[in-house]
């Protein structure tokens, strides 16, 4: 039930009963972090009748009493846990414009938490045994991973409850660029790569070897690209971060799969271009109180939403304290072997109160095993024997 | 214990060891010089560092608040990750019997020498680790057993202290809020809190790791452990209620003397200590690489159950 209070003490206009002058109030939240105080603020100011000038004045002291935590060396300090988690898609739907109303929001984070406090509720207990095979809910990602039987429910699913809010605006996608949000078209080289590698999987039954399973199926990186770099969520769970900041590094670590990114600062010394370790090589510096970090030689399997790298890939973060609880992850992937263009994205890291406890996946990985063994018993059941 | 650590500090201080780790010449190399010597005392003030003349403490890179700065690039010299016992070489760590003599076992008979182990002297404090007899009994098991127990041969998560002095480096990474290590083998890392969050919630391969300072040493309690990891090759274990009191200190500017205190009752007749030096890799090239062994075992642990198996 706490998750649920962590839920319902949403830090959202409350829309859902538009106050007289409700459209200033959702004018003047869309332009500030929508905290809880600032909301509430809005709210006895727009009730007390003040006006618009003192609002939008509240609004600047608030931004300006943040004063960014630095560390000795005087950078801003990014240190600590983060989570990328939100409902906001990576690409954008054909449909949308590029910002949702605050209504809409309020509708969307509703949804939600409705759909939430009805998978948290008890169980019927009366209830009929699951036909065999399972019930599929029509949620991809459910489905995929449970196989319709309820093995990943709400309890361990941590998708992201919230609208990804950027610059004090909610967002319908987290690209930005190119202008739709939506990943820009293959260039003939990239699809003549993919084409490539899907011939090279159709060799194959999607169960044949341990490499014909996914990435994070095998416990080799989280799904959805969440170590990247460019870091994005994956809607399904564990989606957090670790930072630490040297004089001479920055580490992130993320959670899925206790996977370390060494950032090194400094003059980059690239490696060659035939050494691709998982999460490439990145170089960092600071660029007045933003973190940029450039990554290239990332590994050929790893993949950015379908994509695989090339060797030309190359990847450009930009990490900036936009309050005591938001990063604003900025990255550029530039691939011109297999993009047309590049495309840019903008993610809100929000701080995480709590410990990211061990993600050992690996060590109790039955699933991979119990994958491969249920194939082999279905060939011989085929095979008569 | 505290004596044999003196003498190490005590050898550290001695001229020919000290090796000034900021370089330069001139302005900026007297410059340096002066911050070195004068570091220990600006901050002792403030932050309680304790105000010492020696040579060797001068030596120690310190950060900006006066702490040993242990960031960077280390890894244990030596054979512990073996056999933290002294231990004589010999052909392989699985053996079958011969007709004469054992020899190597057939799966790791091919590698040859490249299987072999190397003599270690030792890294136990007094030489023998003081089991109870189940767990003697256990480890002489677990060492017959080495190919289907020792979890390093699935790419398990290696545990405390067995991370440290893994054939593999690790990075420190320290600020003045957080402190974390990166260990190269199988991506493995620990999160050293600095404020006590009670209790471990969950138990895990690499613990619960806490840290604080005494002093210059920083010292570490690390708890929670699921049971399932081992301290070497050799089938030297613990359980789940292992203690793990781990101190770092800096005994030069590239020297840590790390030392960690095992403390199970279920498993050991009295606490014991392992000890050895650090060494931090000064190859301006050197940079942690990714050992994410996980890929390299499947054909070990899941080859069996291919639509083809291969062998």
């Amino acid at each position: 039930m706490d998750t649920f209070a962590r839920i319902r003490s949403a830090d959202r206009p409350n829309v859902a009963a538009p106050a007289p002058n409700g459209g200033l109030a959702l004018k003047a939240a869309a332009l500030a972090p929508p905290t809880a105080g600032l909301v509430l603020l809005f709210a006895g100011l727009a009730l007390a009748g003040g006006p618009a000038a003192a609002m939008g004045q509240e609004t600047g002291d608030e931004k300006a009493d943040w004063v960014v935590p630095r560390t000795p060396a005087g950078h801003p300090d990014l240190q600590g846990n983060w989570s990328n988690a939100t409902i906001t898609t990576i690409q954008r739907r054909d449909e949308q414009g590029p910002v949702y109303t605050w209504e809409e929001v309020a509708e969307i984070e509703g949804w939600v938490y409705d759909s939430r406090a009805e998978a948290y509720a008890d169980s019927d207990p009366n209830r009929e045994a699951p036909p065999v095979g399972g019930v599929f809910t029509g949620d991809p990602l459910f489905d995929a991973a449970s196989g319709g039987t309820g093995g990943y429910n709400s309890f361990f699913i941590d998708a992201g409850e919230r609208v990804a809010v950027f610059n004090g605006e909610p967002r319908t996608s987290l690209v930005v660029d190119p202008e739709n949000g939506r990943l820009p078209s293959l260039s003939e080289e990239g699809r003549r790569r993919l084409g490539e590698r899907r011939r090279a999987r159709a060799q194959f039954g999607a169960f044949d070897n341990p490499e014909n399973r996914p990435l994070a199926e095998r416990c080799i990186m989280s799904f959805g690209s969440n170590a990247g770099p460019p870091m994005l969520p994956n809607y399904f769970y564990n989606n957090n971060y670790t930072i630490v900041q040297t004089p001479d590094h920055v580490m992130i670590m993320t959670e899925m799969v206790h996977d370390v990114r060494v950032i090194r600062l400094g003059e980059p010394r690239p490696l060659p271009k035939h050494v691709r370790p998982w999460m490439g090589d990145s170089w960092g510096h600071w660029a007045g109180d933003t973190l940029v970090v450039e990554t290239t030689n990332l590994h050929p399997n790893q993949t950015l939403q379908g994509f695989p790298p090339s060797e030309e890939f190359k990847v450009t973060e930009r990490f900036t304290r936009a309050d005591e609880t938001t990063i604003n992850y900025e990255f550029t992937v530039e691939d011109p072997l297999m993009f047309t263009q590049s495309w840019s994205g903008e993610v809100p890291f929000t701080r995480l109160d709590g410990l990211v406890y061990e993600y050992a996946c690996h060590e109790a990985n039955y699933a991979l095993e119990n994958v491969l063994r249920g194939a082999r018993a279905e060939e011989r059941r085929d095979q008569g024997n | 214990m505290r004596y044999e650590t003196s003498r190490w500090l005590a050898a550290a201080r001695r001229p020919s060891a000290i090796r000034p780790r900021v370089g330069g010449s001139g302005i900026r190399g007297l410059l340096a010089a002066v911050l070195l010597v004068a570091a220990p005392t600006l901050f002792a003030g403030a932050h309680a560092v304790r105000a010492q003349d020696s040579a060797a403490d001068a030596n120690i890179p310190r950060t900006a608040s006066g702490r040993p700065d242990l960031n960077g690039l280390w890894q244990a010299l030596g054979n512990a990750h073996w056999d933290i016992e002294p231990h004589a070489a010999r052909p392989a760590l699985a053996m079958q019997p011969g007709p004469v003599v054992p020899v190597p076992a057939n799966e790791v008979v091919a590698m040859g020498a490249v299987a072999s182990v190397p003599s270690g002297y030792g890294v136990v404090v007094g030489g023998e680790i003081p089991y109870l007899p189940e767990a003697l009994a256990r480890r002489d098991e677990n060492r017959a057993l080495w190919l289907e127990r020792d979890p390093e041969i699935r790419c398990y998560l290696p545990g405390v202290p067995r991370a440290t002095y893994m054939p593999f480096p690790f990075r420190i990474f320290q600020s003045e809020s957080k402190v974390f290590i990166a260990y190269e083998y199988a991506g493995a890392m620990r999160d050293i809190y600095l404020e006590d969050p009670g209790p471990p919630q969950v138990d895990s391969w690499m613990g619960q790791s806490v840290g604080r300072w005494e002093g210059d040493t920083f010292v570490v309690e690390v708890t929670g452990f699921n049971g399932q990891t081992w301290l070497d090759r050799a089938g030297n274990h613990h359980g789940a209620g292992l203690r793990v009191t781990e101190r770092y200190t800096m005994i030069g500017p590239d020297h840590i003397m790390y030392e960690a205190e095992m403390d199970d009752p279920a498993t050991f007749s009295r606490p014991w200590t392992i000890r050895m030096p650090l060494y931090r890799n000064v190859d301006p090239n050197a940079r942690l690489g990714q050992f994410k062994c996980v890929e390299f075992v499947e054909e070990l642990m899941y080859g069996h159950l291919r639509k083809n198996p291969i062998r």
